[in-house]
């Protein structure tokens, strides 16, 4: 296929190693929230209804939790297998939010197994909530703590570099770096957004199927709910994610929007290709937006890429990337909009078959926005494997087995894919909301 | 003491940690497996997964401390062994995946499966064995450096008598911690008939346990005679740890105080491990890395002591709290809850 090249497959390794981690650990992140509000609710209406639901979705999750746990276990052990070099530089100043990351995931873990194995066990349900809030809380400082690492990577802050080693280091400057605040905003949001899509697609898929308990309309009106309130934060983010991008990391913004000459009142381009002379072709172009996007003023100037040399521009590619991304979230909160208006107005009905099918397409799109979002900002960063300091080549291992290990590992996350996937649909089609409800003595 | 010290000191006692935990772990899955295929699977199943379900989870994190509090505080090290590692590391995480996600699959889907219970059975030893090249490596001979290249000598790893003892101990500790631990569950579990299963496991293991460890001694002193010699200036520790596990064995034997036996096997591979590692000191890695020479700057090894501190006071209350609604309810214990 390719010429051995360690660094390129170091490269494939990790993208993929991520990729298939980022599905499992953004539910991770998101469904705690949504298990919390059902049990919260269930308790406060004192609706069983909402508590078979939390029931339910955490059975689900345990399995995804499973998967998110081993790949995630996968990609720590990677880093010093794939990218030995960088980590004996980087391990100076990142070390301490892996440290914390790895507290705040264990501390998940034991109460998420408290919880899991407790349903039952406590006179007031209240408390089984209570186990909860430690679940939610450990799975978003992880989050939080991870984040804080690769922020550091695209902004490093809290040392100096004297002849390749590092001195002075800060590590909570590193931590607390420009990229932080709204990398892990904007993480975090569209963890909670994605996850309510994946869980709304399912109901509005099961009401499609004819399944007519009000149990489905609560699950989807819940989860639309939490999805119309998250795309809007996740979008009004977003914008300060491009602000944040024009100060700091200007010429991934310029990659993203293919924005060449530095210039005034710059216009915000969607879709089009690129020709082999770097003009734009095809593509809506928005006038003011980009600098609008990225200072917020229409006249603002842009920096374009020929302000950078050119074997320090990221791949033009990653164009299509935050296309994409963007793209989704504005979709996803068009829907949830409709939603929302559907149900207020009492006249109209939101669980017509139209809508029901776009909130069906929501799930998948959102992940599909996930890894985009993700491809666009660890693309757009490239050449540098921590930004202005080493190259993503110099990072990398030198070993000569790296090609083996990724076919491995593809045959890996393809057997867990499956596997999963076919535990997951086995559990809930043995086992329909139909029949707990009534062997429940539910209504 | 220096930050070095207490680095190490904490890492090595996350490392045994995940040794005691993992061990029961990896044990269960096999004993899981073995007994469900020779029949006897109902008698202990029930016990194991009483056990393991809740706590599954909290395993695995031991390893990534150990993992992540190692590159953090002798970075150099992420160097030597990551190069070094690419291939037994890279199957370690893919045993790993396999063996986590399908106990999950099992436990929680909703079929048993033969199948999925040979893939964490089989696994769970498997791990051990593989996660054991670290501690192989480490006593040097293995690694050939030069400049900037780091590559591990595969001939030499795998004639190795050494390599192969390590191995050899790794798998039926494992196999002899489980089943300790098991029968003392069985036990207060007031379930008869797989405590006295277990029981027949723990003592078939204990054999080879210590023949394993004998091997592993006999062997270092050829294999490195410095680090030998200087487990000879600590011999008094592995003579405790053989007391230890004598009275454990002699515990089980008589079907008395089996809670004191297990804290007895806890402790004899805690002398062990520790008269092991202090020994080792002050070498990471025979003989190119010592905990000196490696050591991240003094900024983050305190930011790292007082994030380890502050974990502590969260995750102690938590364990116990796990431990008191799992471990410690005898209405748990006994199925009633």
């Amino acid at each position: 296929m390719f010429e051995y090249d360690p660094v390129l497959y170091s490269r494939i390794l990790t993208g993929l190693t991520l990729a298939f981690h980022t599905i499992f650990s953004t539910l991770g992140v998101g469904v705690p929230l949504l298990i919390a509000l059902a049990e919260w609710i269930g308790i406060r209406r004192n609706d069983d209804h909402y508590h078979l639901l939390a029931r339910r979705w955490a059975r689900g999750y345990i399995i995804t939790v499973a998967v998110g746990v081993v790949t995630g276990t996968a990609i720590a052990l990677q880093l010093s297998l794939l990218w030995p070099n960088f980590m004996q530089v980087a391990g100076q100043t990142i070390s301490l939010p892996l440290f914390l990351e790895t507290f705040a995931f264990f501390f998940e873990a034991i109460f998420l197994g408290i919880y899991l194995y407790t349903w039952d066990r406590f006179k007031k349900k209240i408390y089984h909530l209570l186990l909860l809030i430690p679940v939610a809380l450990g799975a978003t400082l992880s989050g939080f703590f991870i984040t804080t690492v690769n922020a550091f990577m695209n902004a490093p802050l809290g040392f100096t570099m004297e002849n390749g080693v590092l001195k002075g280091v800060n590590p909570l400057l590193a931590m607390f770096n420009p990229a932080t605040p709204t990398k892990m905003a904007h993480v975090l949001s569209s963890a909670y957004l994605t996850s309510a899509c994946v869980l709304a697609a399912i109901a509005a898929f099961m009401i499609l199927r004819g399944r007519e308990h009000v149990y489905y309309k609560k699950a989807l009106r819940l989860s639309m709910t939490v999805a119309f309130v998250c795309a809007i934060s996740t979008a009004v983010i977003g914008d300060l994610s491009g602000k944040y991008l024009a100060e700091y990391q200007p010429e991934k913004l310029a990659a993203a929007e293919w924005h060449f000459e530095t210039a005034e009142e710059a216009s915000l381009i969607l879709g089009g290709i690129l020709d082999e002379n770097n003009e734009v072709k095809y593509a809506l172009e928005i006038p003011y937006a980009l600098s609008i996007l990225a200072h917020g003023t229409p006249d603002a100037e842009v920096t374009g890429l020929e302000e950078f040399p050119e074997e320090e521009w990221p791949p033009l590619v990653v164009h299509y990337f935050f296309d994409l991304m963007v793209g989704i979230g504005m979709f996803l909160a068009l829907v949830s909009f409709v939603f929302m208006v559907m149900k207020w107005r009492k006249k109209s009905n939101e669980l017509n078959r139209v809508l029901l099918w776009l909130i069906v397409s929501t799930g998948p799109l959102a992940m599909l926005a996930i890894e985009a979002g993700w491809f666009f900002t660890e693309e757009g960063r490239q050449p540098w494997i921590l930004r202005g300091y080493m190259t993503t080549a110099e990072g990398a291992t030198t070993s000569g087995y790296v090609d083996i290990m990724l076919y491995l590992f593809i045959a890996l996350y393809a057997v867990l894919a499956v596997s999963a996937a076919a535990v997951l649909r086995r559990t809930f089609k043995a086992n329909p909301a139909e029949r707990e409800l009534e062997k429940l003595g539910m209504k | 003491m220096d930050y070095e010290l207490i680095g190490i000191t904490v890492l090595w006692t996350f490392l045994y940690g995940y040794l005691i935990v993992a061990s029961i772990d990896f044990g269960a899955g096999f004993f899981n497996y073995y007994s469900a295929l020779t029949g006897r699977g109902p008698i202990v199943k029930k016990v194991i997964n009483r056990y393991l379900s809740p706590v599954w989870e909290v395993t695995n994190v031991f390893l990534i401390f150990f993992y992540i509090g190692l590159v953090g505080f002798f970075p150099s090290l992420a160097f030597y062994y990551g190069t070094a590692l690419l291939v037994p590391g890279s199957i370690a995480i893919i045993l790993i995946a396999l063996r986590g996600s399908y106990y999950a699959f099992h436990h929680y889907g909703n079929r048993e499966s033969l199948w999925y219970q040979f893939l964490y059975g089989a696994t769970g030893l498997l791990i051990p064995a593989s996660l054991s090249v670290v501690l192989t490596l480490s006593e040097g001979g293995f690694i050939d450096v030069s400049g900037d290249e780091v590559q591990l000598n595969y001939a030499e790893l795998f004639t190795s008598t050494y390599a192969w003892a390590v191995v050899f101990l790794a798998i039926v500790s494992v196999l002899y911690i489980s089943a300790s631990f098991l029968t003392f569950y069985a036990h207060k579990a007031g379930d008869s008939s797989a405590f006295s299963l277990l029981r027949k496991y723990a003592l078939f293991w204990s054999g080879p346990t210590i023949l394993a460890s004998l091997l592993v001694f006999v062997s270092l002193r050829e294999h490195n005679p410095d680090h030998f010699q200087r487990m000879l200036d600590m011999s008094w520790l592995f003579g405790l740890s053989l007391l230890f596990f004598a009275g454990a064995v002699y515990l089980i034997w008589k079907k008395k105080r089996l809670g004191v036996s297990f804290i007895l096997v806890m402790l004899q591979f805690a002398a062990a491990f520790y008269g092991y590692g202090a020994s080792h000191l002050p070498y990471v890695l025979y003989p190119y890395v010592t905990i000196y020479t490696s050591f991240t700057n003094d900024t983050m090894a305190l930011a790292l002591i007082l994030a380890f501190i502050a974990g502590l006071m969260l995750l102690v209350p938590s364990l116990y709290l796990l431990m008191r609604l799992f471990l410690f309810d005898n209405d748990y214990v006994k199925g009633k809850k």
